[in-house]
């Protein structure tokens, strides 16, 4: 939801970043303000994965230039560790599997590191027993997940699910989806969809990367952007996912980039 | 991650450090008369100087195995100090009369010897160089009718024990290193568990090479009689030298009828630096016979030190209904090289055995593990059940898995699991994303990897060994 006077939770300004000595972003800018939902739109290889790892302080991808501001933070001054820490997390394309760490004493790692962060006192292992058996119905999820290794063996959507889980475990300030869609049938979809929904308020932003329009019918966005060879080109709103999809992306081609981002 | 973990890199071993002591120490070289002096200065019974002069007889013969997937320049056995004794009062009556700078070493190194701090539930023999320096709680244990103490004691004091049982399990020929130890072995332990007794307390052996010349050669003999159980635990430490020091080791232990014997190792020799200068060469042989009906043997190793690990603790099941265990965590990093397995020969019926094993190996190092299951034809109703899991960390180490399996009774059941994984930047992107530091995630990930093997530890030990594993890891991701 667009909120009057909201506070700026992030501002990208004029970012660049290569992987392998290879330009990805060029020029990037977007401002996301509380409360808002963001959708990035755009073809394969247009960077729009790039600008989600660049984000969350992946090592393999270099800043050239440019600046990122977190809640009026340095961004790119920040270890991976502690961006996660101070409120951004990423819900993965592909989540990873870790072989022999149990979900739940990962899951109580990654609370604790967040709540130490904040000043909080850690959590042991029986009374955070109780905070993750009530985020567990956010995503409709069987408590036997919790005992069994991070997403070893879960299917495409269990994998997507429990990234959800972690993010209505973690509360974050920004929630960055990246092709949550991508292998998802359509009741997953509807579950995890139904999850970030009810993660969304006025407190906190969602920006969501997607290659299909599909995702938008579930999660609604204030403000769709088309991005194109490292930057964006074009911003509307909701309709302009309707638009892309009828017309393909053939149509942004012809357009010029702009001064975008909202 | 870069600039924390970097600093952790560096971290030096935290056991390299020498201590200066006047040694009684012989001039390198290996001849008959090298063997003679050892024994003499020994004082030992004829038989035992008989025993070494037919393993080195045998030794001259042989060569050295070139089979295991490891690499080093020849040894110069010519070059190496056989004997080196730190210079003290021949036995020490009481701990007042050891040198008080060997205590300081050993208290430095986590062992205090002394009444007041020493481990409260854990007997200690200390080993320096060729030499026991201290053995503690021996009369405690000897209330029990337990007998601990030092090889070289017990020649003396036991002597009709020690040759019933010296070579019995690993005779003097039976290979390069084992002829060679058989021939110059300088000290060691001696555990005797009478018929009924269950050893009242952990015992353990820490060894120290400290001379930069010397090997170590070192001969531990356990004995368990009927319906007797015990518990030992050994740990090694050196000092950081940019040379090669050798130590070949054999361990025998022998299990009577109902008898129990469970042997840990928490290995954690120098191992080189991180370009693969110095570090032990560890060749050593460990094979446990479980002589009677319904013994036990289990073997547990952590290994994490040694620029060359050369080490397959082997159990023959003889005594029916007998049952031997392997659990293994073989660490290496760098340049360092491990192969690293066991042998389980069942020979009587209805012989069980299972082999757990879990190599880890980060920078450029080579893990292999190795391990020959063998199912005799009397053997009938054997069974073995064996995991081998690689963990590779980096994409410049090597993990290789040699199972060897020989079944010669129809009514055998043998099954083999074996997995390999990656600590890949994925994995510590995708934990870094959730809050957690480079480090916290390699421990997680180590910790459950190697939980099966670290749930065999003695509990003081396990978390030891769980502390050893991510301190040796630091500064290997990133």
């Amino acid at each position: 939801m667009i909120v009057e006077n909201a506070a700026t939770i992030l501002s990208i300004q004029n970012l660049s970043a290569e992987v392998d000595g290879q330009p990805i972003l060029k020029g990037f800018n977007l401002e996301i303000k509380a409360g808002e939902i963001h959708a990035i739109m755009g073809r394969n290889g247009s960077g729009k994965s790039t600008l989600s790892k660049v984000l969350a302080g992946h090592p393999a991808y270099a800043v050239t230039s440019g600046k990122v501001l977190f809640q009026g933070q340095d961004l790119l001054e920040l270890e991976a560790e502690e961006r996660a820490r101070s409120g951004l997390f990423l819900a993965f394309q592909y989540p990873v599997e870790i072989p022999g760490v149990s979900n739940v004493d990962f899951m109580r790692a990654a609370y604790n590191a967040r709540r130490k962060h904040q000043g909080l006192e850690e959590l042991d292992a029986f009374d955070f027993e109780e905070v993750i058996q009530e985020k567990l119905a956010v995503v409709q999820m069987d408590p036997s997940f919790l005992t069994r290794s991070v997403n070893q063996g879960f299917s495409g959507g269990e994998k997507k699910r429990n990234d959800i889980l972690q993010m209505a475990l973690l509360d974050p300030v920004l929630g960055i989806l990246d092709e949550t869609d991508s292998g998802l049938d359509i009741d997953a979809l509807r579950v995890v969809a139904n999850g970030v929904n009810q993660l969304s308020h006025e407190g906190n932003a969602m920006l969501a990367i997607t290659h299909y329009q599909r995702l938008l019918d579930y999660i609604v966005p204030d403000y769709v952007h088309v991005m194109r060879d490292g930057r964006l080109i074009k911003t509307g709103g909701k309709e302009l996912a309707l638009e892309l999809e009828a017309k393909g992306y053939d149509w942004v081609d012809e357009l010029e980039p702009a001064a975008v981002g909202v | 991650m870069s600039a924390s973990v970097k600093t952790l890199v560096n971290q030096p071993y935290k056991y390299g450090f020498k201590t200066d002591i006047e040694a009684d120490s012989l001039p390198p070289g290996l001849s008959e008369d090298t063997v003679r002096i050892i024994s003499a200065k020994k004082g030992e019974p004829e038989f035992m100087l008989d025993f070494r002069l037919r393993a080195y007889r045998h030794w001259l013969k042989m060569t050295e195995p070139v089979w295991p997937a490891v690499n080093y320049p020849p040894i110069d056995y010519q070059k190496i100090v056989y004997y080196s004794a730190p210079k003290q009062q021949q036995k020490k009556q009481s701990l007042e009369e050891v040198d008080p700078t060997l205590l300081e070493t050993f208290e430095k190194l986590g062992i205090p010897l002394t009444e007041q701090k020493r481990l409260a539930n854990v007997a200690v023999d200390a080993i320096f160089d060729s030499v026991s320096v201290a053995t503690t709680f021996r009369e405690k244990l000897a209330e029990s009718g337990v007998i601990f103490c030092s090889i070289s004691e017990a020649l003396k004091e036991y002597p009709d024990l020690v040759q019933k049982y010296i070579g019995s399990v690993v005779p003097p020929g039976d290979n390069y290193y084992a002829a060679l130890n058989s021939a110059v072995f300088s000290d060691g332990s001696f555990v005797f568990v009478p018929k009924g007794v269950k050893c009242p307390m952990e015992l353990s052996t820490y060894f120290r090479i400290n001379n930069g010349d010397s090997g170590q050669f070192e001969r531990t003999l356990i004995i368990a009689e009927e319906g007797a159980s015990v518990s030992y635990l050994e740990g090694c430490t050196a000092p950081m030298y940019d040379t090669n020091q050798l130590h070949a080791a054999v361990v025998e232990l022998v299990a009577l009828d109902n008898a129990d014997i469970k042997y840990s190792t928490v290995q954690n020799w120098y191992a080189g630096d991180e370009n693969g200068k110095g570090g032990i060469y560890n060749f050593v042989t460990k094979r446990g016979l479980c002589a009677g009906a319904h013994s036990k043997i289990s073997w547990t190793q952590v290994e994490t030190g040694s620029s060359i690990t050369w080490k397959y603790p082997s159990c023959v099941l003889v005594g029916d209904h007998s049952v031997g265990e392997f659990y293994s965590v073989a660490l290496t990093n760098h340049c360092q090289q491990a192969d690293t397995g066991t042998k389980m020969v069942h020979v009587g019926k209805n012989t069980r055995s299972t082999i757990i094993s879990k190599g880890i190996s980060a920078g450029r190092s080579r893990n292999s593990y190795r391990g020959l299951v063998k199912i005799g034809p009397k053997a009938t109703g054997a069974r073995n059940y064996s995991q081998c899991d690689s963990m590779l960390i980096g994409d410049r180490a090597m993990a290789n898995t040699f199972p060897y399996i020989q079944v010669q009774n129809e009514g055998a059941k043998v099954e083999h699991e074996a997995s390999t994984s990656k600590i890949g930047e994925d994995q510590l992107f995708y934990l870094a994303q959730r809050g957690i530091s480079a480090e916290d995630a390699v421990s997680m990930m180590i910790a459950g990897f190697c939980k099966d093997v670290f749930n065999q530890l003695p509990m003081e030990f396990a978390v030891e060994a769980d502390r050893l594993l991510s301190l040796k890891l630091e500064g290997s991701v990133g």
